[in-house]
């Protein structure tokens, strides 16, 4: 995907998924900004590797023919997000000036602070965006405000920052509202479909760590006095594989997609109990499901719904509605709750391997 | 949606305010009104602490510990020694579903 900076930094526009040195692009040659990629924004929602190298080079980029009197949008060097913006000013003649973000979204970029004043103002520079265009405006995503300090940018450069909408398909009405965002404009919502789409990348990264928790489950299983055996490893461990992943079901898609309808504020209360409700009917065939120990299934369920919870909680930095001191007061209540249902669990799964083997 | 109630640290000097309206422009979640030429804040629950505001106010009006409200960024912080930042870092290690 990345190619060496020599052939890629010439053409940004032939390679825009190269990650290469943007001071090595020509800044008086703005290309047009790369064509929407449909397959690429797919795979960006499902796999992180895909996801952090799908870029677009900074710069300063054109769509449609635009003239020294034309808007500057100013986004992040993510490819989706240069997608999205593409994509809602189609048809008009603008010029696009990318920030060099490490590949990331301008909301997170922001909050790092690689969207930020130093890189407006370094790119403004080494762009000569000031040769390019007669006005004096840029239209910022409102996003970026976090990383961007509007005032500074102006006493520096001479550029007047103007914060458009928080979404890129409202740039067209915001532009002929006379670059005002209405209120509804600004605000950041977070429907039913956003939480959706977000769920593949807290569904298939937990999924992989729970690799662990299978391997552990067989080892415990088919632990007997006479070492590891298969047979118990394997008749004993599936029923508890399939109700450990309909625990990660339920942490990582479930409760996210279900966010507002769950009671409590706390993403960590959340996420328990829905696994408390998905998980208790399997209370009723302990017999079928838990080699018919109360000891195993009560330390099953505790752990399952421990990690229910912890991939809830997790949840907290996809949304747009949490903060730092509440997702720290979560941590404080949460994190030792979680030990204790571990170590309660173990205690209890110690109880059922010291019964079972009593009873060989 | 809003998230756990008096948590926020957002804190507006309603002295140094001179109603130039810039927090009520970047506030995502609609947190500030302007009130009699003055910036006011409507529901302190609202705040996600992404420090806009702040940042934006030239008149060191506002306040606030801003950070990332993302508890893998914190629990990586807890595990590492580092920073809480948003976990898909400038290296390209990825960790976090945040963007």
């Amino acid at each position: 995907m990345i190619s060496g900076p020599s052939e890629c930094c010439k053409t940004p526009t032939d390679n825009p998924a190269c990650a290469c040195d943007p001071k090595t692009v020509l800044p008086h040659a703005p290309g047009a900004l790369p064509e929407i990629d449909n397959r690429g924004d797919m795979l960006c929602r499902l796999s992180d590797h895909f996801r952090m190298n799908y870029r677009v080079v900074a710069g300063l980029y054109t769509v449609g023919n635009p003239s020294n009197n034309s808007p500057v949008l100013v986004t992040a060097g993510y490819r989706l997000t240069c997608d999205m913006l593409r994509e809602s000013v189609t048809g008009k003649d603008v010029w696009v000036l990318v920030l060099d973000t490490k590949g990331i979204n301008v909301w997170c970029a922001a909050g790092k602070g690689t969207f930020g004043t130093a890189e407006l103002i370094r790119r403004i520079q080494s762009t000569d965006l000031a040769a390019v265009v007669a006005h004096r405006t840029l239209i910022l995503p409102q996003l970026g405000a976090p990383g961007i300090a509007a005032h500074e940018i102006t006493k520096t450069t001479g550029f007047k920052v103007l914060y458009g909408p928080a979404y890129a398909r409202d740039i067209p009405a915001f532009i002929a509202a006379g670059n005002k965002a209405s209120e509804a404009m600004r605000t950041v919502k977070f429907s039913l479909w956003d939480r959706c789409v977000l769920t593949p990348m807290e569904f298939f990264p937990a999924l992989r760590k729970f690799l662990w928790v299978i391997l552990g489950c067989a080892v415990i299983m088919g632990l007997q006095p006479s070492g590891i055996l298969f047979k118990p490893a394997v008749a004993h461990s599936w029923p508890i594989i399939v109700i450990g992943l309909w625990s990660v079901l339920i942490g990582s898609v479930i409760a996210p997609v279900l966010l507002p309808f769950i009671p409590f504020r706390s993403f960590a209360a959340k996420g328990a109990l829905a696994g408390a409700i998905l998980l208790a009917p399997s209370l009723m065939r302990i017999d079928l499901l838990f080699c018919g120990s109360m000891f195993l299934a009560f330390a099953m369920l505790l752990f399952f719904i421990a990690l229910a919870s912890f991939l809830a909680l997790n949840f907290t930095g996809c949304t747009p509605f949490t903060n730092i001191s509440g997702v720290k007061k979560e941590m404080r209540f949460a994190v030792p709750a979680y030990l204790a249902a571990c170590g309660v669990a173990a205690i209890l799964l110690i109880i059922f391997k010291a019964q079972e083997w009593g009873r060989l | 949606m809003k998230y756990l109630k008096n948590v926020a640290t957002i804190r507006l000097d309603q002295e140094a305010c001179t109603g130039c309206g810039r927090c009520v422009e970047v506030c995502p979640r609609g947190a500030f009104v302007m009130r009699e030429g003055k910036a006011a804040i409507t529901d302190r629950d609202l705040c996600i602490e992404c420090g806009a505001c702040r940042k934006n106010c030239a008149f060191g009006a506002l306040a606030v510990n801003s950070g990332v409200g993302c508890a893998q960024a914190l629990f990586m912080a807890a595990i590492t020694g580092g920073e809480a930042v948003c976990g898909c870092s400038d290296t390209g290690n990825a960790s976090s579903g945040c963007c």
